[in-house]
């Protein structure tokens, strides 16, 4: 997958995410950054110094850098221990121990390390290529899709682990995922990646309420789009005059996310919205409602009113809204 | 007829067919069963002095070090080619893989034949450098030229499983250790070597086997083996207890490689592959930039000496023997016997294997199961070892069979109704009981389920069984030696002979027409292989 146009830049202690869908580059920058793939372009650099780029290509071993792979990669011929101090060789033998024995804590995998990586879970092989990963305390740490080998029962749960093991170790970390929850809900900042570049780099609220372009909007949650024209602060479209968040003027489309669109009860006099259908899935619903002109929109709802079929509803909107210039 | 009656006839028949296996099973334990009969009849003294007289002890390091020597250097050609072929850019990579196998066609005496009419006295090299006047050129026989052949066709059996185990493995550990500070060599040796371990084991001890049994390329380049000094007894003293005890330390050497061997694929044994399924990263072979200039000449020279160099002799000899008139009747006539011979041994080892692969698949109980051991025990034994111990026992026992067409057929049975078994028993066992019954439901008779469902399901594996060892047996050497009725010549033997006596452009057509039924058989294994590896 060839990447163009990746700007990144990740502050010490910082843990960020670089989201995008399968095919968009993702797995490949994190290559570049770790040394295994070279840049055609461009530079990296690491704690000020030049990894790549300028025709330098310094050599995985001396970035610095440490990789958690997505099958964990760990080395099946020598016990957990052995994998943990592999990066520890330079190291005197007491202070190699003292780390080993501090990084076995942290990870909780005290206890386990005499075992062999197939005598290991899934969750504890993880454990085990992150401590492999932190013990020579690198500069930066990436992680390939974390998460994608555990089943979803023990993924919530290694989660959470792996945030705090990374907090309290204080690293610096990139992880690349698919997910959008799971990299909303675990970074500082996300950077959403999309045909070989990143649209944007911002922390989960920006990016979720704010997204710099309609295809990130799409891509990091539900979104409908409403035609309408910018007039300066105000936008006019068919439910009313919403306020806009920044200037605009001209057609434009309107970013609805579904929990922003109420439902309220049909008034008299006024055209109703109608609805289509609705899927209940208990903490709440989303209801498909279809505006008096013909314009499909999916909104979100509590669990305790009942949509059924054809019900006229008035529409509101939590203001203000995001749009983007309309394409011709 | 009442069903009691039926029953009857149904039970007896079961009798009678476990009786037939275990038959057949005793039959093929019987060259080791004499042999050990007969080694267990020489007393201490005289084994103390036999192991003095016999220079027993250089055997055994000659042994010991054709082995070693062989595994060593097959390793040291197998492994870099493996890696080329398998990790780097080398260009033609694909050809090269396939031109690293081939050498396997080749069996070793028609190697040792090659390495004669090349360097030997009287071969191509002193006829080119007579002008020059070269008389002498310095002798390849013995260690050296021993080693040399052994090395060149066998290294393939650690190429194919090193090469196997690099394919598997999953290139992020390198990646893994790259990145906690270990150079492209440290890696290699502390992680790459280590997983790969298993598959050298593996192909070195096929290696070592194949080189303790070999008896074609030692014996032609007369060097001082067991299986050379187990032919020289029988052929000048005929001393039966000196041969004997020679094969019984052969066998012993065979065991411990064998159990060796085992233990290398024992199970609970932690498997050295990627701990979890799932997308591997798309490999990127190493770039090889300039390095590949040598890399080319290493893959070259290895494939020039045991493949080009090896045909092109064969095909010079052939076209001088022409070119002189050689007469291509002997060659006719020996291709025919040894097409006899094959044919003769495919069809017992069918008629004999079916019924052991039939109890081994399906039936239980451990008399079953140890028929289907006693009859792999042919597949272990050295070849010479096999021949000697029923020369011994026809000369011995049943002078009637001695020396006549069914002996020598008999002694191919032993040696390769393993390979005919392997090849039925894994249509055996695709032939799942349950299709039988389906045919019953389905209102078809025993007889028609025999027809229309077994035969056709169990015949491919029958008739690739066969296959096997027909070729086998056209290709083998020293049973044919030894057992073969006076005047009988075939094409293993007149390759022997024409080496032997210098009449190297006589050994040239049997040669290459070995070389090609040699090539099916590989084809015919690897098939098999692939059907063993979708079955499961």
């Amino acid at each position: 997958m060839a990447v163009n146009d990746v700007s990144l830049t990740v502050d010490r202690g910082e843990f960020i995410a670089l989201l995008g869908p399968s095919g968009c580059g993702k797995t490949t920058t994190l290559r570049l950054i770790a040394g295994f793939e070279r840049v055609d372009a461009g530079t990296i650099e690491i704690d000020g110094a030049l990894m790549a780029g300028n025709s330098v290509h310094v050599q995985p071993e001396r970035r610095r850098v440490g990789m958690v792979f997505q099958e964990y990669a760990l080395f099946p011929h020598v016990s957990a221990l052995a994998n943990i101090e592999f990066g520890l060789r330079r190291m005197p033998p007491a202070e190699k121990r003292a780390r080993t024995q501090e990084i076995l804590e942290m990870t909780g995998l005290a206890g386990l390390e005499g075992r062999m990586p197939h005598e290991l879970s899934g969750g504890q092989q993880q454990r085990v290529a992150l401590a492999r990963a932190l013990a020579p305390n690198p500069a930066l740490i990436l992680l390939d899709e974390p998460f994608s080998n555990l089943d979803a029962g023990l993924r919530a749960r290694v989660r959470a682990e792996l945030g705090e093991i990374l907090h309290a170790a204080k690293a610096t970390a990139i992880f690349v995922t698919h997910d959008r929850e799971e990299a909303l809900s675990m970074v500082d900042r996300v950077a959403v990646m999309l045909d070989g570049s990143v649209k944007q780099m911002a922390s989960p609220h920006e990016l979720y309420t704010n997204p710099a372009t309609r295809s990130v909007a799409e891509f990091i949650g539900d979104a409908n789009f409403l035609p309408g024209f910018g007039q300066g602060d105000t936008i006019e479209c068919e439910l009313g005059v919403l306020a806009a968040r920044k200037q605009i003027r001209g057609p434009v489309d309107i970013l609805l996310r579904p929990e922003n669109i109420e439902l309220l009860p049909a008034q008299p006099g006024l055209p109703a919205a109608r609805v289509r259908h609705s899927l209940f899935f208990g903490h709440d619903q989303l209801i498909t409602v279809q505006l008096p002109t013909g314009t499909h929109l999916i909104a979100r709802s509590g669990p305790s009113d009942a949509y059924v079929s054809d019900l006229p509803l008035q529409l509101a909107v939590r203001s203000p809204v995001v749009a983007y210039p309309r394409k011709k | 007829m009442s069903d009691a009656a039926r029953l009857t006839i149904h039970r007896y028949f079961g009798l009678l067919f476990r009786a037939l296996v275990l038959l057949i099973a005793l039959v093929m334990m019987l060259p080791l069963a004499y042999l050990l009969f007969r080694a267990g009849g020489v007393g201490w003294t005289e084994l103390l002095s036999l192991l003095g007289r016999t220079r027993m002890l250089s055997i055994m390091w000659n042994s010991l070090l054709l082995v070693c020597g062989v595994t060593i250097l097959s390793l040291a050609l197998a492994l870099p080619f493996a890696w080329l072929t398998e990790r780097t850019d080398l260009p033609g990579w694909r050809v090269w893989t396939v031109l690293a196998m081939m050498p396997l066609v080749i069996p070793s005496y028609v190697g040792g034949f090659t390495l004669i009419a090349m360097f030997g006295p009287r071969g191509v090299l002193q006829e080119l450098l007579s002008p020059f006047g070269v008389e002498r050129l310095p002798s390849i026989y013995g260690f050296t030229g021993a080693l040399c052949i052994l090395t060149l066709f066998t290294y393939p059996y650690i190429f194919i499983s090193v090469r196997a185990a690099l394919h598997r493995f999953d290139p992020s550990l390198e990646e893994a250790a790259r990145s906690l500070g270990f150079n492209g060599l440290q890696t290699f040796l502390r992680v790459t070597l280590p997983n790969l371990r298993p598959a050298i084991t593996a192909g070195g001890l096929l290696v070592a086997l194949y080189t303790l049994s070999d008896f074609g390329a030692v014996s032609l380049l007369r060097f001082n083996s067991f299986t050379r000094a187990i032919y020289v007894q029988y052929l000048s003293s005929f001393d039966r207890n000196v041969a004997s005890l020679l094969s019984l330390a052969l066998i012993v050497f065979t065991i411990i490689l064998l159990l060796l061997e085992r233990h290398s694929r024992g199970r609970g044994r932690p498997r050295y592959y990627r701990s979890s399924a799932g997308v591997v990263a798309p490999r990127k072979r190493i770039e090889l930039a300039r390095r590949k200039w040598p890399a080319l000449a290493f893959c070259g020279a290895v494939v020039m000496a045991a493949l080009v160099l090896p045909t092109g002799v064969i095909l010079y000899w052939l076209l001088r023997g022409l070119t002189s008139g050689e007469s291509l009747a002997p060659v006719w006539a020996a291709t025919l016997n040894s097409f006899r011979a094959g044919a003769l041994a495919a069809v017992a080892a069918a008629v004999l294997g079916l019924p052991v692969a039939y109890a081994a698949v399906r039936m239980g109980g451990w008399l079953m199961s140890f028929a289907a051991r006693a009859v792999y025990l042919g597949y272990g034994l050295p070849g010479i070892v096999i021949a000697l111990s029923l020369v011994f026992f026809g000369a011995n026992f049943a002078p009637w069979l001695y020396q006549t067409m069914w002996m020598l057929v008999f002694a191919y049975v032993v040696r390769f109704l393993p390979q005919a078994m392997g090849a039925m028993q894994i249509s055996l066992m695709q032939m799942n009981p349950r299709l039988e019954e389906a045919g019953r439901s389905l209102g078809l008779g025993n007889r028609a389920v025999f027809r229309r469902i077994t035969a056709p399901i169990v015949r491919p594996g029958v008739l690739a069984g066969m296959a096997l060892v027909f070729l086998t047996t056209v290709k083998e050497l020293p049973a044919t030696l030894l057992l073969s009725p006076t005047g009988f010549s075939t094409l293993a033997t007149q390759i022997w002979s024409g080496t032997d006596e210098a009449f190297f452009a006589r050994a040239a057509a049997p040669a290459l027409i070995l070389l090609t039924m040699s090539a099916f058989s590989i084809f015919l294994v690897l098939m098999q292989e692939e059907r063993e590896v979708i079955g499961g």
